[in-house]
């Protein structure tokens, strides 16, 4: 079976579990496995955007470097962990100076250069096994649910970085969502803003935006939202109060290959 | 301890920005989602940066309002990266005051209910905080 | 030793503000062989050559170094002058202290250093040189134009009117390019087709003009003065001597799924076909990847259907071989690919580029000139036009150059929709209007003024697809506000690039091209329309984005250029070529294997090696096909390739003079 490095996150560790738990025994359905790193930190949640904000970026170069002393790539699920981990990594491969810095405060444990390969774990599905491949194991096939994929901001952009899809015009959950036998909806709005972390001060700010978001989906037909991000999930699902509900991407995935979470992971999912 | 005449070009090197590149094409303020809460638009920041006049852009209700969804790097045609330009601002702020006029850590747990993501926290803290 | 005199340059400021340009001349006098030394302000005027040509004869001056400007900007200047009194003018050397000194070098001593060197390296260099004698070689009276748009045919026929042969190669069926494909023109209103079409008769039925359509370069050889060319005529399918253009093949083709470029793609067209109507020569195409005949072998309907028995479907490609004396590159422009700015929506049906937005309003188009949203057939009541799409962008997906033309056709849609239809609201997103040609501004002042379209100073971020109308979010930069509108219609004024195949055809011609692919101008001021290949011109937007007027003058100028080529009897060769001493080669054709314009042969040689009598194979360098690159010089492993002029001792001379 195929190994992965795997970083969770915190938020997976909670309030987001089901985005954790489906993808786990849905890894083992399609024939490979999540490795949680030991004692890994907190990525942050936003990418330390400052030129000179080093410390704060260190939580990820040492899952980086775990990941590169495995000798496998690093996957990841949580849209913000997966933003920031892809783009200190970017860091440590292309900036001279912030490599240095990261590397003074690493001593014993460096240096890192950035040989890591950070992997969604849609990009997993994506590159290493292939949509094709997703299809032929497919159990219950989504036939009839109408889908729309919400990607939100921090998977697309700055997608020079990022390199995950056309930060305009995406198509990589869709063909996903293809895949599993379900009718993607396209919206305009997918790739825009929930509000983000704005919810915790301005809620009726964040309320705004993921209406646009939701009224968008639904306008062009989708009858429920997946996502990766779990503030995504949580701003469109307190906006729309479950008219059209959001789920993650891998409860889908676990829907249509036919695997239920297992029992420790499931009691996770209050 | 840099002066204060040397800000605009402590904001440049924090931001990573190339405010000189800017054509005045108006694209990051035509793809910003939070624009009408700004008082100083992102188009704006570029000509406040250009005349020095960091303390103002410090004090905008802009650096609250970004939310950091790089829309406006992602289609500028010039590369100039207006996000960093405010989120400079930003930083110099809370690193100056320490604590944010935007929301102490003591607001947090009312703000809070059971659904709450973690993201959610960590991400509101590592922005409003030092 | 020869008697060297030095002439310093101060160039005005250009040089003398940053060399001591006394010093130089000080030093030089410090200089082997070195009698006479001197400055002037501007040593290419008149004063500044009868100087010299005094000095000449004063001093007896058998070698002369020039200390200015860049060799390409006045080298043959100075060579002339040598000439008129009677200095070979090989023995005439220019040290280039303004583009590799002067204007690089802020630091007044370093500068001054620079010059030093390099005057007295042109001094170690003149002490070597030889008086060389340039060759002549024939010229062909007969052009070549390379792209059948506006450009080409107006070069075409100004050849051709002062009684030249001109032969234009067209890759699409037929001529008229771009401005076949546009309805009015900037800034009169003009209509395009009653212009062009006149113009392409009088090229089709020109007497010196032969249309090679449906063709292409397929290899350049030769210099200037004496190209061979072989030109790739792809088969038609249709005999162009049987057919009459009755159009029966076309109105019967059952194969009509081929989106018709002519009409950027909004319409099909046959299998079998002619771009538009008027199109110049009347003879239609089989697109054989679209042909069901060449598909699965049935159909031939059109065969069936031909009277003169015009169809032919075993025809093959045809290459025809010829000499031309000078080469005219027209190959034009293309807009670009839209799928990397997906914010403007560009997959939606009523999201057009500004091309395609020309065909919609010309009467011939694909609605019949009526002004409708392709999707739902609806006439628009808002039309939103925005400027600047991949222009003027630095970043990867986009050009950094203005695209220079969209900002007048932009009046000129917004304005025509206006005329016609009042009732509709234009509103136009700009960054810059540039409007600098003739009664340009007052065109684009006409769209605001008389004709009510808003202009708004700032872009659009993003554009969405509602199905019934579109939604765009953009800033006023002026009014400081974000908007949200409801538009029906959006029109994309998008950016322009060279065509795809004038990279191949300048690596052919050994032309070059700049960053962004279009060709390069020999200098940009004095030699603007012609490549730095000798014999190789340019016209239109191959060489930049270009309007019509700006095309049409460029391509009057290239012809001015190609005449004055064609009207000389002989042209004198450059003497720098390559040449082999015979002692020394042994014939091992690694010189031969980098020459890349073919100028090296060998031929068996009787030789006499002290006194030893053998025959020996040897290189032979054919003057006229060498162009004095010296690529067969560092490759030859013996030494015997030497470049006249240029030779192994000279350039070793300056190096050592570099290093003392």
């Amino acid at each position: 079976m195929v190994v992965y490095t795997y970083y969770p996150g915190c938020t997976l560790k909670t309030q987001a579990a089901r985005l954790d738990s489906y993808a786990r025994v849905s890894a083992r359905a399609l024939g490979f496995e999540l490795e949680e790193i030991d004692q890994w930190q907190c990525c942050g949640a936003v990418y330390p955007l400052g030129t000179d904000e080093v410390a704060a970026k260190l939580a990820c170069v040492r899952a980086l470097m775990a990941a590169r002393d495995s000798g496998r790539p690093l996957v990841t699920l949580c849209s913000a962990c997966h933003h920031v981990m892809k783009r200190v990594n970017h860091d440590m491969r292309m900036d001279k100076d912030m490599r240095a810095k990261v590397n003074n405060y690493l001593e014993d444990e460096g240096p890192y250069g950035g040989e890591t390969e950070v992997l969604h774990y849609l990009e997993v599905l994506h590159k290493h096994l292939g949509f094709a491949k997703l299809k032929e194991m497919v159990v219950n096939p989504l036939s009839g649910r109408k889908i729309g994929a919400y990607y939100g901001c921090m998977l697309l952009r700055p997608s020079a970085v990022m390199e995950f899809d056309d930060p305009e015009n995406p198509t990589l959950f869709e063909n996903f969502l293809k895949a599993l036998g379900a009718e993607q909806v396209v919206f305009p709005q997918r790739n825009e803003c929930c509000g983000g972390y704005i919810s915790l001060r301005e809620r009726e700010r964040s309320a705004e935006m993921a209406a646009k978001v939701a009224d968008s989906a639904a306008r062009h037909g989708a009858e429920e939202l997946i996502t990766a991000c779990p503030l995504c999930l949580y701003n469109v699902n307190k906006t729309s109060g479950g008219k059209l509900p959001v789920v993650y991407f891998t409860e889908l995935l676990a829907q249509a290959l036919g695997v239920e979470a297992e029992e420790e992971e499931a009691a996770h999912v209050g | 301890m840099l002066g204060r005449t040397d800000l605009p070009n402590r904001l440049r090197v924090i931001s990573g920005a190339k405010d000189k590149d800017c054509m005045k094409c108006g694209k990051c303020s035509a793809s910003c989602p939070s624009y009408e809460k700004m008082d100083i638009r992102p188009h704006q920041f570029v000509s406040y940066l250009q005349r020095g006049d960091v303390d103002a852009m410090m004090n905008s209700t802009t650096v609250w309002a970004c939310l950091c969804c790089y829309a406006c790097i992602e289609r500028c045609p010039r590369d100039v990266k207006p996000a960093q330009i405010i989120e400079a601002a930003r930083l110099m702020l809370i690193r100056r005051q320490g604590d944010t006029p935007y929301v102490s850590a003591d607001d947090i747990p009312e703000l809070l209910d059971p659904d709450t993501p973690q993201q959610l926290l960590v991400s509101a803290l590592r922005k409003y905080t030092k | 030793m020869k008697r060297v005199g030095v002439f310093v340059c101060h160039c005005g400021t250009n040089i003398a503000a940053a060399v001591d340009v006394g010093e130089v001349v000080d030093k030089a006098r410090l200089e082997r062989g070195v009698v006479f030394s001197a400055e002037y302000p501007y040593m290419c005027s008149e004063a500044g050559q009868t100087m010299i040509a005094n000095a000449v004869k004063e001093h007896n001056l058998t070698g002369v170094v020039v200390s200015a400007c860049s060799p390409r900007m006045h080298e043959v200047t100075f060579r002339k002058a040598a000439a008129k009194i009677g200095l070979n003018p090989y023995m005439l050397e220019m040290a280039n202290i303004r583009e590799q000194c002067s204007w690089i070098h802020k630091d007044k001593d370093d500068a001054t250093k620079k010059a030093v060197s390099l005057t007295s390296a042109a001094v170690a260099k003149v002490h070597l040189n030889t008086p060389l004698f340039a060759g002549e070689s024939p010229v062909t009276k007969r052009a070549l134009v390379i792209g059948g748009g506006i450009a080409g045919i107006s070069v075409a026929l100004d050849v051709a009117d002062a009684g030249y042969d001109v032969d234009i190669v067209e890759s699409t069926p037929g001529i008229g390019g771009r401005m076949a494909q546009l309805d009015k023109t900037f800034p009169t209103l003009d209509c395009s087709a009653c212009i062009l079409t006149p113009k392409m008769v009088d090229a089709a039925t020109h007497d010196n003009i032969t249309l090679h359509t449906y063709s292409e370069v397929e290899s350049v050889e030769g210099f200037v003065g004496d190209f061979t060319v072989t030109i790739r005529k792809k088969a038609r399918s249709v005999d162009m001597k049987k057919c009459t253009g009755c159009g029966a093949c076309y109105d019967k083709c059952p194969a009509k799924k081929a989106p018709s470029e002519f009409e950027e793609g909004l319409s099909n067209r046959k299998a079998i076909y002619i771009p538009f109507a008027q199109a110049v020569p009347n003879v239609p195409v089989i697109d054989r990847e679209q042909c069901i005949k060449f598909k699965t072998g049935k159909c031939g309907l059109c065969e069936t259907v031909c009277a003169p028995g015009a169809i032919d479907f075993e025809q093959q490609d045809e290459l025809v071989t010829q000499k031309y004396g000078a080469v005219i590159v027209a190959t034009g422009f293309r807009p670009i690919e839209l799928g990397k700015f997906g914010e403007y929506a560009p997959e939606s049906k009523d999201v057009l580029t500004s091309l395609e937005f020309e065909r919609i309003t010309n009467a011939a188009g694909p609605t019949k000139g009526a002004l409708v949203r392709l999707s739902d057939g609806r006439k628009p009541k808002s039309i939103t036009f925005i400027q600047c799409v991949g222009s003027r962008d630095t970043t990867p997906r986009g050009k950094a150059y203005c695209s220079k033309i969209c900002c007048m056709y932009t009046a000129k849609h917004a304005m025509l929709v206006k005329d016609k239809y009042p009732d509709i609201d234009v509103n136009v997103y700009y960054i810059d209007v540039r409007s600098p040609g003739k009664n340009f501004d007052e065109f684009y002042r006409r769209a605001a003024e008389e004709y009510g379209v808003n202009y708004i100073k700032g872009q659009v971020g993003k554009v969405v697809d509602m199905g019934d109308h579109l939604v765009l979010q953009a800033a006023d930069m002026l009014d400081n506000r974000q908007i949200t509108a409801r538009t029906d219609m959006i029109v994309l004024a998008t950016a322009i690039e060279p065509l795809k195949s004038t990279k191949p055809i300048a690596s052919m011609l050994t032309a070059s091209i700049d960053t962004n692919g279009f060709m390069t101008e020999a200098h940009p001021k004095l030699k603007p329309v012609e490549s730095p290949t000798a014999g190789v011109f340019l016209a239109g937007a191959c060489h930049g984005p270009k309007d019509i007027p700006e095309t049409v003058a460029q391509a009057g100028a290239a012809a001015a250029k190609v005449l004055g080529l064609l009207s000389k009897s002989k042209l004198t060769t450059n003497p720098c070529v390559a040449a082999a001493d015979e002692l020394a080669c042994n014939g091992c054709s690694a010189c031969e294997s980098v020459c890349p314009y073919g100028a090296i042969g060998y031929e068996d040689r009787q030789i006499n090696d002290h006194g030893v009598r053998g025959n020996q194979r040897l290189a032979a360098v054919n003057t006229a096909l060498c162009q004095g690159c010296g690529a067969c010089a560092v490759t030859c492993p013996s030494g015997a390739m030497d470049l006249l002029g240029f030779s192994n001792r000279q350039i070793l001379a300056e190096v050592d003079a570099l290093c003392r």
